[in-house]
């Protein structure tokens, strides 16, 4: 008896000094082992007279039960010591810098032109292109300026030969369109156009959005709803006022000059108008069947006001540190 | 045009101040580009009169002068030495703030002063200033200096449109703001001059289209030497007008005035009957800019029996001008047709006041009007006596009577406008009215060239009846849903930017020796006017543009740029300009930002071949061309072709250019036309094989100039059986490997699509693979 419970002292003392599960595996030999001490005290059972033989197989079952668990519970503890000893050690400072490439940004012209396109999109307008080397007639004739007239003087024109330009404005699209379209339509046209400029506030290339909506009823009154829905939303901005003020272009009758209110004052963001019946004429449809509206956005100009850019010329220098600004 | 307020509200009684006044002007759309008020502020300045004059007791420049100020008179010491007993002078008084000093009582040297007397410098009039101001005689001592001056004006600069040429003159700018505000106009003041002189000039106009009306008279014994009042010099002065001598400065006033361009010739000078006829061809003329030009044919003129003396409606001749001895002189008011006129005055790069409103139009009911105005103010400045008008006159353009139905401009405006306020503001423009079923029969006056049409009439309406009385509608819409495409441009932009690509925007003009050399285009598209030199062309490529970028952010210490743009690139010749839309990219310096996890390298070839890749999901195919575009390393270049079409390149710059652009590594570039990327394919799903595949891996060794694709092409083409997938995985050369020998491996995955494949099967095909190669490309299979 008191061998046994000498026995289930000595493994508790055992296994405590293991550090190891291989340690533990061969400390564990000694008492379960094929001829670990408890193994052969089970096999000299047989010795034993049948009345002795239950008591003693009954103690010594409890004792192995007694040293099984003390292993059991030591392999728990090396594992759990191992394990946390691997954690602490691959402990990392998760607040370094991860490996990236960087984000990338689209320039803020094209944001500009994806909001002016996503806006109008919303209310049915579809996007038209047209070439930017443009021909003296789809610029100026069929906008209703004939050679020679002083409207003329109010682009500073890149000429490429005598019957060709650098379109000073997207308004040829309308043109172009309306060619191949019948009405009713509405378009809108992005793109670049050209005038012979250059300072802070002119650049030789920059971008407009033509607009165009040809129907029966289609009146001023629309066209004002539409562009003051349009500067509302593209400025996130319900209280902006926008305000309409006469002015003249050629191709539209009557025309307007369109303010909106900003900082106190008044900032010019375009032109706009009822299509000028002679523009209907030039492409075959009835002005007195169908009416509709024009207008111009100048881009560069809408995108300063949103991001608060203060010199045009950035946009053009693709300067990183201004690039890296618009991710 | 530039004029002062003063001179405008002189024809309109208005009670609105200069902001209201402005207000009004731009929402008629007269845009008021600048107004502010003249000169610099001061108050407290009177006009006053030294009534005696002695010496400081102990400053020898100083004097202590008594000033008389009306009410009183004043000790005041003053340092200027034209300061002397009986000039009117600017005296400023105790408590006058001037631009650069408040006025305080003063004990000068131990002589009590009260005030100033000013220069034109201190009272912030002028720059520099030479003694004390000495004012006109006729001034009452006391006056306050700004009325007496004139001072509290504001000078009012207008951008006109081109259509509004009744508004290029003071008088009827006058015109159009008592219609808009409702005020009352003062006439212009003139008489009919009388004859005092018989001599008479005859005129010839042989163009009677050209030139509807010409009148001109004699004017004999005028001192062209005189000088202008006051009024006229400032009114002159504040419109920005030179002064040059008193005869020209007064067709200049007439011209501010009524908008009448005049012209005085020296009669002396002119030999027989004044003649209107176009120029002959290459008819020379010396201008009175002292240029001398060769006239078309095109070009009308005023000459003479000796030749042209005036450029008709642009400019006078310099022979026949007026000087100061001229005495007797020959004064011009014509019409002439805005068509003929348009255009001229550019063609030879002039801009004059008088072609400016000639081509959009001068009233043909003021020519003889203009001409009486003048010759009143020159025979009342300058002495003279009149002789007769010669009138020429032909058919003057005709003002139609335009229909306007109430209907149509409701229909165009969206609003119901009073059928009696229409007829109100026709009434306030001037318009002839007449009432219609339908609405009104309008004939606008001379001076308007700009309505011709229903829709004018409809602008004049709404443009007094207040554009801001046009409510904002939300417009009802035929709707019908837009087509959609399955790719676009922006899905090209995101392929890059989520690669750390930043979108730029470049000039489309480039530096001609540029779109030559680099770009490789021999017959480049030239601007006829570019802006520079180095923006004189349009580009058939976007690279040049793009080393620019790159050299403008290396300039800035930056190392490492990641660049793309999508434009129109241009080619072609006259009247068959092609257009082609490319996505163009330029990566330089590192693979990766620089960083602490990993080793940095360059970019190389495969970085920039993986950007293109990732553009599309379509099968690009790259190839070693030997006709590489000037710009690419001839070895590190790969056109790129879609569907069998070669659609750009990618590659290495070209040393020579590296060197060229002074730039420390090897940017790589490329270039895609984006009309193929965009093609929508039907795309026709394929069933994913339950069975797994098989992997074998083999490596051969080849000669080094064998491509890697054309293995890859070569087995896909022998349509192996069960051949899933046959990719390179290994690259390598050096020891163990002969010289001018590669080894490559590739990982081989085979597949059934009824069945799991057997070994034997995996190997057959990997047999015959290896035999194709062995074959093909003298390759041994590496242990």
């Amino acid at each position: 008896m008191n061998n046994l419970e000498h026995t289930l002292k000595e493994a508790r003392e055992d296994f405590d000094q293991c550090e190891s599960v291989t340690d533990l595996d061969q400390a564990k030999a000694k008492y379960l082992g094929k001829s670990g001490v408890l193994t052969e005290a089970l096999k000299s059972l047989g010795k034993l007279s049948a009345e002795e033989r239950p008591k003693v197989g009954a103690e010594i079952n409890v004792v192995k039960q007694g040293v099984e668990e003390a292993l059991e519970k030591r392999r728990d503890a090396i594992l759990n010591a191992s394990q946390a000893k691997q954690l602490a050690e691959e402990s990392l400072d998760v607040t370094l810098p991860s490996r990236k490439e960087d984000r990338g940004s689209l320039h803020p012209v094209t944001q500009t032109l994806h909001r002016i396109e996503s806006l109008f999109h919303s209310i049915g307008f579809s996007v038209a292109h047209g070439p930017q080397i443009e021909s003296d007639f789809y610029n100026f004739t069929a906008l209703n300026i004939p050679e020679s007239h002083p409207a003329r003087a109010m682009h500073d024109t890149f000429y490429i030969d005598e019957s060709y330009v650098l379109r000073t404005h997207t308004s040829p699209v309308q043109i172009r369109h309306l060619e191949k379209n019948k009405p009713p339509l509405k378009i809108i046209s992005p793109g670049r156009v050209y005038r012979v400029d250059s300072d802070a506030t002119h650049s030789p290339m920059f971008h407009q959005v033509e607009g165009l909506w040809v129907d029966q009823q289609v009146s001023f009154a629309d066209l004002k709803g539409v562009i003051e829905d349009f500067l509302q939303n593209f400025f996130e901005n319900k209280d902006l006022k926008v305000r309409f003020r006469p002015s003249y272009f050629p191709f539209t009758e009557p025309s307007a000059e369109m303010d909106m209110s900003w900082k106190g004052g008044w900032l010019e963001i375009g032109g706009c108008g009822m299509v000028h019946p002679e523009v209907f004429k030039h492409v075959g449809i009835d002005s007195n069947q169908y009416q509709g509206f024009a207008f111009g956005l100048g881009v560069e100009r809408l995108t300063m006001l949103r991001f608060g850019v203060n010199d045009l010329r950035h946009f053009f220098n693709n300067d990183l540190r201004f690039l890296q600004q618009f991710i | 045009m530039q004029f002062s307020e003063n001179w405008l509200r002189s024809y309109v009684k208005t009670s609105l101040d200069s902001d209201a006044l402005n207000h009004v002007m731009i929402m008629a759309g007269l845009d008021v580009d600048d107004s502010h008020p003249l000169g610099a502020t001061f108050s407290h300045v009177v006009v006053g009169e030294i009534v005696s004059i002695k010496k400081h007791p102990d400053a020898d420049r100083l004097q202590v002068c008594d000033v008389n100020i009306g009410d009183k008179t004043l000790q005041i010491v003053c340092g200027a030495s034209n300061a002397r007993q009986g000039i009117k002078v600017a005296c400023a008084l105790v408590g006058a703030k001037l631009p650069s000093m408040d006025i305080k009582e003063a004990k000068v040297r131990g002589v009590e002063s009260f005030g100033m007397l000013c220069s034109f410098k201190e009272l912030g009039l002028a720059e520099e200033a030479e003694g004390i101001l000495e004012l006109n005689h006729g001034l009452k001592n006391g006056t306050d200096l700004r009325v007496a001056l004139d001072l509290n004006d504001q000078i009012t600069t207008l951008k006109l449109t081109p259509n509004r040429s009744d508004c290029l003159s003071v008088w009827g700018v006058a015109r159009e703001v008592a219609a808009i505000s409702t005020s009352s106009l003062s006439p212009i003041a003139y008489e009919v001059n009388p004859i005092k002189q018989s001599e008479k000039k005859n005129v010839v106009v042989q163009e009677k289209t050209a030139c509807p009306r010409y009148c001109g008279r004699i004017i004999k014994n005028v001192d062209n030497t005189k000088t202008l009042p006051d009024w006229m010099v400032s009114r002159l002065e504040r419109s920005n007008i030179k002064s040059i001598s008193p005869i020209v400065d007064i067709t200049n006033y007439v011209l501010l005035e009524i908008g009448q361009p005049l012209h005085a010739f020296d009669h002396d000078k002119l030999q027989g009957d004044v003649v209107v006829r176009f120029a002959k061809a290459d008819e020379p003329i010396h201008l009175l800019n002292d240029t001398k030009i060769k006239l078309s044919k095109k070009d009308l003129v005023i000459a003479d029996s000796s030749g042209v003396i005036a450029f008709a409606g642009v400019m006078g001749g310099m022979p026949s001008s007026v000087t100061e001895t001229s005495q007797t002189i020959f004064l011009e008011s014509a019409f002439f047709d805005p068509i003929v006129i348009a255009g001229k005055a550019r063609a030879y790069n002039l801009s004059t006041d008088s072609s400016y409103r000639f081509e959009r139009g001068v009233d043909f009911a003021n020519t003889r009007l203009a001409l009486e105005r003048a010759s009143s103010l020159m025979i009342e400045y300058c002495g003279g006596e009149a002789g007769e008008i010669t009138e020429v006159l032909n058919v003057l353009p005709t003002r139609n009577e335009i229909h306007l139905r109430l209907k149509k401009l409701n229909a165009i405006l969206g609003i119901e406008v009073p059928s009696q306020d229409v007829e109100r503001i026709f009434h306030q423009l001037g318009f002839e009215v007449n009432k219609t079923i339908e609405g009104f029969k309008v004939t606008p006056p001379s001076y308007r060239f700009d309505i011709a049409i229903e829709e004018d009439l409809i602008e004049e309406v709404v443009r007094l009846y207040g554009y801001d009385k046009i409510p904002s509608h939300h417009p009802v819409s035929h709707q019908a849903m837009l087509p959609t495409s399955e790719a676009c441009q922006q899905d090209l932009k995101e392929a890059l930017t989520s690669r750390g690509f930043y979108e730029a925007v470049t000039y489309s003009f480039i530096e001609h020796d540029i779109e030559k050399s680099l770009h490789g285009n021999s017959n480049p598209i030239q601007l006829q006017n570019p802006i520079a030199s180095q923006m004189s062309t349009m580009r058939s490529s976007l690279w040049g543009s793009h080393l620019e970028v790159l050299t403008y952010n290396l300039n800035r210490q930056l190392s490492r740029l990641n660049i793309f743009e999508i434009a129109q690139t241009f080619q072609g010749t006259k009247k068959d300009f092609i257009e082609t839309e490319v996505i163009s990219g330029l990566s330089y310096g590192s693979f990766m930002p620089e960083q602490w996890a990993d080793k940095v390298r360059d970019i190389d070839f495969y970085d920039i071949k993986a950007h293109v890749e990732a553009l599309t999901s379509k099968h690009l195919i790259f190839q070693k061309t030997d006709k590489t575009p000037l710009a690419l390393h001839p070895g590190q270049t790969a056109e790129i072709f879609l569907d069998g079409q070669s659609i750009g390149w990618a590659g290495k710059l070209h040393p020579k250019w590296q060197q060229h652009f002074s730039l420390p590594k090897a940017p790589f570039i490329f270039e895609l036309k984006i009309e193929k990327l965009l093609e929508d394919k039907a795309f026709k799903y394929e069933d994913i094989s339950k069975f797994l595949p098989v992997r074998r891996d083999i490596a051969i060794v080849v000669d080094e100039s064998v491509e890697v694709n054309s293995i890859l092409d070569a087995v896909y083409k022998a349509k192996i059986p069960f051949l899933n997938r046959i990719a390179l995985f290994d690259l390598y050369q050096g020891k163990g490997i002969a010289e001018n020998k590669k080894s490559v491996a590739f990982l081989i995955l085979m597949q059934d699509t009824s069945k799991t494949l057997v070994d034997s099967e995996a190997d057959s095909s990997v047999s015959k693979i290896v035999e194709l190669l062995e074959k093909q490309f003298g390759a041994t299979l590496r242990n």
